[in-house]
C-alpha cells in the first residue's frame, strides 16, 4: 500500500514537472519543473525497492537515489548559471537595438 | 504493530502525499517565481520527510542538505542576478519601450490554447500509462538487499548505503564526482564570480553569529563524514554540511574572501576526485581490478577517501553558489558582449 502510494505520487511529480518543463516559457520555472521530475524519479526508484511487510531496506537504489542527488544539484547549479548569462545577452542586445532605433531617429 | 498506528501511519502516508503533489502544483503555477522558490523548498523538507517514511534516512539527510538547504539559495542567488540585471536595465531606459526586458518571458498564456489543450491531453496520457504500469508490476520486485548484506563484511564499513557507495559501485560514485568537478570547471569557464558579493551592509548580528557558528558546522559536517562508516551520514552529507558553513561566509561579506587566491580552491575542489583516481589505480595494482580495495584495509582507506571526497563537495557545492571564478583569478577581462572601449582579451 505504501510502496504503491509512494510510486504513484512520484509518478504524478515526474509528470508535473515535465508539463512545467514544456508549457512554462521562464528559464528558472523550467530548471525548477526538471527539479521536479528529478524528485520524483526518486520517489518512485525508493517507493519502488520498499517493502512494507518486512521493513527491510536495499541499499542500492538508495545509494542511486544520493548519487542522483547530487548530480541534479549539478545540473542545476550549470543550467542556472546559464540562464543568467543568457538573460545578460539578451538584455544587452536589447539595449543595442534601442540606442540604434535612437540614432535613427535623431537622423531622420 | 497494532492496527490503529497502522491506520495512522497511513493516514499520514496520504497527507503527505498529497501535501507533495500540491506543492508542486503550487510551485508549478504560481505566478511569482519567488514564491515558487519558496514552495520548492518546502517541498523538498517534505520530500525528506517522505524519504524517513521510505526508512532512508541517508537520502533523507541528503535531501535535506543538498537537494532543499543548497538548491534553494543557488535559485535564490540566480534570481537575484537576473532581477537585478533586468531592473537596472528598467531603470536606464525609458519608460514604455520595456517590450523585451522583463516581459519577455511573461506567458503568452491565452493565445496558444490548442496547442496546450494538446500538451495536456498527452501529458495526461502519459500519467495515466505510467501509473497503469505501476499497478501491473508483478510484487515483490526482486533486490540487491541480500547480497549486499551477504558481504557487507568485505567492504570495510557497517553502513550498507556507505559501503554500497564507495566500495561496490564505487565505479558510480567515481563518475559522480567527475560530474561534480566538470560542473564547477563548466560555472568557473562561463562566468566571474560577482564578487564583492552585493550585500550592501551586514548586521553586525550576521558576522558575530557566523563567527560563532563557524567551528561548530565544520564539526558537525566533519562528524557526518567519520560516522557515515557505521551509520547515517557520509561524504554528501557531510560535504554538503561544509558548503552551508562557506555559503554563510560568502553572504556575511567577510572581506579576506574575495581576495583569496584560487590556487588552495583549485586544489581543494580536485582533492577527491585526486584521491578517487589513485584509490582505483590503486586496485589496479594490488588487486587486479579497478577500484577493488583489500579487504583488510577497506576501512582505513575509505574513510580517507571519504575525508578528500567530503572536502572537495563542500567546496564544489559553495563555488556553485559563489556562481563563477574568484575575481581575483581573471586574468583578462570579463567578457561583456559589449565592446565599451575596453579591448576584449588584455592578458
Amino acid at each position: 500500500m505504501t510502496t504503491i502510494l509512494y510510486s504513484v505520487t512520484g509518478l504524478l511529480l515526474f509528470v508535473f514537472g515535465l508539463f512545467a518543463l514544456i508549457v512554462c516559457p521562464h528559464p528558472l520555472r523550467k530548471i525548477l519543473g526538471g527539479n521536479v521530475m528529478s524528485a520524483g524519479i526518486f520517489l518512485f526508484l525508493v517507493a519502488a525497492s520498499y517493502r512494507a511487510d518486512t521493513g527491510e531496506i536495499d541499499a542500492v537504489p538508495q545509494a542511486m537515489v544520493l548519487t542522483g542527488i547530487v548530480v541534479s544539484v549539478c545540473i542545476t547549479a550549470v543550467a542556472l548559471v546559464l540562464s543568467t548569462r543568457l538573460q545578460q545577452a539578451a538584455d544587452q542586445g536589447a539595449r543595442r537595438r534601442r540606442k540604434r532605433r535612437r540614432e535613427e531617429d535623431a537622423g531622420e | 504493530m497494532d492496527q490503529g498506528m497502522k491506520m495512522l501511519l497511513t493516514g499520514f502516508d496520504l497527507l503527505l502525499a498529497l501535501t507533495l503533489l500540491w506543492l508542486a502544483w503550487q510551485l508549478l503555477r504560481s505566478t511569482d517565481i519567488f514564491k515558487a522558490i519558496i514552495f520548492f523548498i518546502c517541498f523538498g523538507l517534505l520530500m525528506s520527510l517522505a524519504w524517513v517514511r521510505m526508512h532512508a534516512p541517508d537520502v533523507a539527510l541528503a535531501e535535506a542538505a543538498i537537494g532543499t538547504g543548497l538548491t534553494g539559495p543557488l535559485f535564490l542567488a540566480a534570481l537575484r542576478r537576473i532581477e537585478r540585471k533586468a531592473g537596472k536595465n528598467m531603470m536606464s531606459e525609458p519608460a514604455g519601450n520595456g517590450e523585451e526586458t522583463g516581459s519577455r518571458w511573461k506567458a503568452r498564456n491565452r493565445e496558444m490554447s490548442p496547442l496546450l489543450w494538446t500538451v495536456t491531453a498527452l501529458t495526461c496520457c502519459l500519467a495515466g500509462l505510467l501509473i497503469w504500469t505501476v499497478l501491473i508490476i508483478p510484487r515483490p520486485l526482486p533486490g540487491l538487499a541480500d547480497q549486499v548484506a551477504g558481504s557487507l563484511a568485505e567492504s570495510g564499513v557497517n553502513n550498507p548505503v556507505t559501503a554500497v557507495l564507495l566500495n561496490f559501485r564505487g565505479y558510480d560514485t567515481l563518475l559522480e564526482v567527475m560530474v561534480l568537478l566538470l560542473g564547477a570547471i563548466t560555472v568557473w569557464s562561463i562566468t566571474h564570480a560577482p564578487f564583492p558579493p552585493r550585500v550592501p551592509d551586514t548586521s553586525p548580528v550576521q558576522k558575530a553569529a557566523v563567527r560563532l557558528l563557524l567551528p561548530l558546522i565544520c564539526l558537525i559536517g566533519g562528524y557526518l563524514v567519520w560516522q557515515g562508516a557505521y551509520q547515517t551520514g557520509g561524504a554528501f552529507q557531510g560535504g554538503a554540511v561544509l558548503s552551508a558553513a562557506l555559503v554563510l561566509l560568502l553572504i556575511s561579506d567577510f572581506l579576506w574572501l574575495p581576495g583569496m587566491r584560487s590556487l588552495p580552491l583549485r586544489l581543494g575542489l580536485t582533492l577527491g576526485p585526486l584521491v578517487f583516481v589513485l584509490l582505483a589505480g590503486f586496485g589496479i595494482l594490488v588487486e587486479k581490478t579497478l577500484l577493488r580495495l583489500p579487504v583488510e584495509y577497506a576501512g582505513p582507506l575509505l574513510l580517507f577517501l571519504e575525508a578528500a571526497c567530503g572536502l572537495s563537495i563542500g567546496l564544489t557545492l559553495a563555488a556553485f553558489f559563489a556562481g563563477g571564478r574568484p575575481a581575483s583569478d581573471l586574468r583578462e577581462t570579463p567578457y561583456s558582449g559589449e565592446a565599451k572601449g575596453k579591448g576584449p582579451a588584455e592578458s
